[in-house]
């Protein structure tokens, strides 16, 4: 066993649970775009039961309200008929999808005066610049400064199967997504959430490499300290 | 072992990474942006550091918990709306392709 055998992601890291459109239709990518474009009404009702709680969850973090959220999800299906004879594949038809809501969403969020472009609105309003923790989390003088004040403790491998099993811990995840920077709460739902990966989500939300890492860093730390106390117990 | 000459020893061998710059490069570590050496320098202070190594694993559960957030629930009517404009649409494509043929 490797030195740093316990620092590769663990199994659980890349655990899907949402099985692909491809497996559940088991059409693969081409397939799946030419039964739309053909008006297979099988494919368009898995299509739309498999992403539009997705859809539905990105969408609100552009949105005021759940309501104006569900009437986006309605126009990018609307929007899928109308563009996929056009589509041509360039990107997979999951990130073609979230950038058909993503343009709506922000179109509708910027009317409803909720959404600001990235960038307009300045680094972030949780200050961005900063470090993601605490400094009173660390050791602030001595030789010991810059370390742990309070070490983490270690959580057991089946903390994710044991968080969501508990309505209140899981409310409490949702909580704090909602409760992030919109910004913070599009890339962490996108990336950590929906699977998708880096090079698309900064396609989809066009945001640069490093802004999308910086913005999901503190997004996970944020949902890191939510779920904490609950893993240990104390709540 | 003395408490200071284990975070001496360790500043030295982890190349001077301290849990705070660890904890803020941990997405970047995951993400696989880290330069070799800053990478280098991670690894070593991760297999030095307890408190470290289980915060990495803190934010690796916290991914995979994410992953697994039950999806958000779709009103059955917005599905059934969608529906009727679907059939509307595949009834204007059959109307069109079947005008285009007769063009022909």
């Amino acid at each position: 066993m490797s030195f740093f055998a316990w620092t590769w992601p663990s199994p659980l890291f890349f655990t899907l649970v949402v099985p692909s459109i491809h497996e559940v239709l088991q059409l693969d990518e081409p397939g799946l775009v030419l039964a739309l474009q053909r008006g297979d009404e099988r494919v368009f009702t898995a299509v739309m039961d498999l992403y539009s709680g997705s859809l539905l969850r990105l969408a609100m973090s552009f949105v005021p309200s759940r309501a104006i959220a569900e009437e986006v999800v309605q126009e990018t299906w609307l929007g899928v008929l109308e563009g996929i004879g056009r589509f041509e594949g360039r990107s997979s038809f999951k990130t073609w999808l979230f950038r058909i809501l993503t343009n709506r969403a922000k179109t509708r969020g910027t009317r409803e005066r909720r959404y600001e472009p990235f960038g307009l609105s300045g680094p972030d309003s949780d200050g961005e610049d900063g470090p993601s923790l605490e400094d009173s989390l660390f050791v602030t003088e001595g030789s010991g400064k810059g370390h742990w004040a309070d070490p983490p403790q270690g959580w057991e491998p089946d903390t994710p199967e044991r968080a969501l099993l508990s309505k209140e811990c899981r409310t409490a995840i949702e909580e704090a997504i909602k409760g992030l920077p919109d910004n913070q709460r599009q890339v962490i739902t996108l990336r950590d959430v929906e699977g998708v990966g880096a090079e698309e989500v900064c396609n989809i939300l066009s945001i640069s490499e490093t802004n999308q890492r910086v913005l999901l860093h503190r997004a996970r730390t944020k949902v890191r300290g939510v779920l904490d106390p609950y893993v240990r117990g104390e709540k | 072992m003395d408490k200071n000459f284990k975070q001496q020893l360790m500043g030295y061998m982890a190349g001077n990474f301290r849990c705070k710059e660890i904890a803020e490069l941990i997405t970047d570590y995951l993400e696989g942006s880290l330069t070799l050496s800053q990478r280098l320098r991670f690894q070593m202070h991760i297999g030095l550091c307890l408190a470290c190594r289980n915060y990495l694993r803190q934010m690796k559960y916290t991914v995979a918990t994410l992953r697994q957030l039950p999806s958000e629930p779709v009103p059955p009517e917005i599905k059934e709306a969608l529906m009727k404009r679907f059939q509307s649409w595949k009834h204007e494509q059959s109307l069109q392709n079947s005008s285009s043929d007769s063009q022909l």
